[in-house]
């Protein structure tokens, strides 16, 4: 076929890009504009208040009274426990995710089509329900609370409503994408080398650092933002299994454009959290071009 | 030996199959359970289903929900494919193009959610089925945009030159070569593009209005009242023809080209 003219083109590929582009480009930019504004009395902004960047200074510091600055540590808190939760699910993707590809990558031809199945289906369920799911197994009555009573002699467990049951929640609903491109590289890789590996008599442990671990480092960096980013800004998971006790910053805008109706402080959060975002994908990126550059 | 065997990937590998699949595996069982509270086994029944599907309120939202995703499927698959057939030669800052494209992938969904809102309540356009239907057609595009494309780029290009070879103008050429070949990736896109937008909540959750709730939305205020067997029936239900969809759109994706 002839090549495609810009003006087809144009008419091809403009409404696609102007649907993205008007109803989430420029949305995004009303908020930055938000942001910098006064809560209103009705509708949770004030359109006519002065700009100033006085929601960012609330997430770090309260005014008193007098007009003075305190050191407020409420939003910061919630901050660091969405960057740590998502660098822990992070962490602990990577370390589940890297044996489990390793291990579909040495099966046969069709076991693996049929693993690769396995591990996405649980995936397209309903994010709700998935994590529903586990607030029936970690219930206060259930079977596993229950069993932890028994066993654990110092007081009552509280599996429920805590990081712990949040970063199980986020786990399991991240997990795939750090299997999948893991086993993206193995897949393609010629494991005779491997072999040569040992016949020049590396051992396991040097055979994982020196040809396995390098040979999964593009799948580890790829699944890492998979998981990182979602669980970032992730709502779902600590709205069933962190009860309203443990927030993250997606509840935390949530509840600004609900009760609190403080629709600008929202946008703050929300633009802080899009600024995080960015530098990890930035990081990443800097981080291939190094990789680029070695080669 | 098997080399690439390290010790305990098998025993890592099948802890993390028992992993993902006990709590769907619990949510079915205690689906069937008779009793109320959901924490005590009574005995089995289907009183709950049968529950589900007289409750006007579920009734409604499903409805609401099969309306939106049909017509968020139907118009992100037009808009991708189009954008995937201007898409198919190089042109300078199509980089860029792709990216604005796929950014709904990437943005955390919460936030895209509160500022979609923000400018429909700036232009003055009520919340509901009305601003759900074109917020979740913007987010649908780049599931429905990356299967046609994988199709197109696996396409033999030789078949719609010898087309036009044998004087099958634009359209005709379209028609009974190029939209043929590329069917099980357009279905694909539709499926994966429907199953994102019927499974969605947080979008749904900020832009629903009074008699607009969603399955997602109406599960989610059932599960802040309270754990029920009701919402594991729903739930299982909407397992099912979740994993029905996405398995579809994997063999139809799989489809002999």
């Amino acid at each position: 076929m002839s090549a495609t003219s810009p003006f087809r083109r144009a008419g091809l590929v403009g409404p696609a890009l102007l649907v993205v582009l008007v109803l989430i480009g420029v949305p995004l930019g009303i908020m930055a504009w938000v942001s910098l504004l006064g809560r209103g009395a009705t509708i949770g902004v004030d359109w006519t208040s002065a700009p100033s960047f006085a929601n960012y200074t609330k997430l770090v510091w309260e005014e008193d009274f007098d007009g003075t600055l305190l050191f407020n540590p409420t939003y910061l808190s919630i901050l660091w426990r969405s960057v740590w939760q998502a660098a822990a699910t992070t962490a602990i993707c990577v370390g589940l995710g890297l044996p489990v590809a390793l291990w579909m990558s040495s099966l046969s031809r069709g076991a693996r089509d049929m693993a690769v199945l396995l591990i996405t289906i649980p995936f397209w369920t309903n994010l709700l329900v998935r994590n529903y799911a586990w607030l029936i197994i970690l219930r206060e009555d259930g079977l596993v609370s229950q069993t932890a009573n028994a066993i654990w002699p110092f007081g009552p467990v509280q599996l429920l409503y805590n990081d712990a049951a949040i970063l199980i929640g986020l786990v399991y609903s991240f997990l795939p994408f750090m299997i999948l491109p893991i086993y993206a590289g193995f897949e393609k890789f010629d494991w005779r080398l491997l072999e040569a590996a040992y016949d020049l008599g590396a051992n396991r442990r040097r055979a994982l650092t020196r040809v396995i671990v390098p040979l999964a480092m593009p799948g580890i960096i790829a699944g890492s933002m998979l998981v990182f980013i979602p669980s970032l800004g992730s709502f779902v998971t600590a709205a069933i299994l962190g009860g309203g006790k443990s927030m993250m910053m997606g509840n935390l805008i949530q509840l600004q454009f609900g009760q609190s109706r403080n629709w600008p402080f929202g946008a703050a959060i929300s633009v802080v959290l899009l600024a995080l975002m960015m530098l990890v994908l930035m990081g990443i990126a800097l981080w291939k071009t190094r990789q680029e550059a070695k080669r | 030996m098997n080399l690439r065997r390290l010790p305990l990937t098998r025993e890592i590998s099948l802890a993390v199959l028992v992993y993902l699949y006990v709590p769907v595996v619990v949510l079915i069982v205690y689906s069937f359970n008779a009793n109320r509270t959901a924490t005590v086994w009574s005995e089995t029944s289907l009183d709950w289903y049968r529950k589900i599907l007289v409750n006007p309120s579920i009734r409604d939202a499903t409805w609401n929900s099969l309306v939106l995703a049909t017509a968020a499927g139907i118009g992100a698959t037009l808009l991708a494919l189009a954008a995937a057939l201007g898409m198919k030669s190089g042109f300078r800052g199509k980089g860029a193009v792709e990216a604005v494209l796929n950014a709904p992938l990437i943005l955390p969904e919460v936030v895209v959610a509160v500022a979609t809102l923000m400018l429909f309540v700036a232009i003055g356009i009520d919340m509901g089925l009305a601003a759900m239907i074109p917020a979740h057609i913007a987010f649908c595009i780049p599931f429905a945009y990356l299967p046609i494309k994988a199709r197109l780029q696996g396409m033999n290009p030789s078949l719609e030159e010898a087309a036009q070879d044998l004087y099958a103008n634009r359209f005709v050429t379209f028609r009974r070569v190029t939209l043929p070949l590329l069917w099980p990736g357009i279905m694909a896109g539709f499926t994966l593009a429907f199953v994102t937008s019927l499974d969605d909540f947080l979008t749904s959750f900020f832009l629903s209005g009074p008699g607009s709730t969603t399955l997602p939305v109406y599960i989610f205020s059932a599960i802040r009242a309270g754990i029920t067997p009701e919402i594991n029936a729903i739930s299982t239900i909407m397992l099912i023809v979740s994993v029905a969809l996405v398995v579809t759109s994997f063999l139809l994706g799989k489809m002999r080209r």
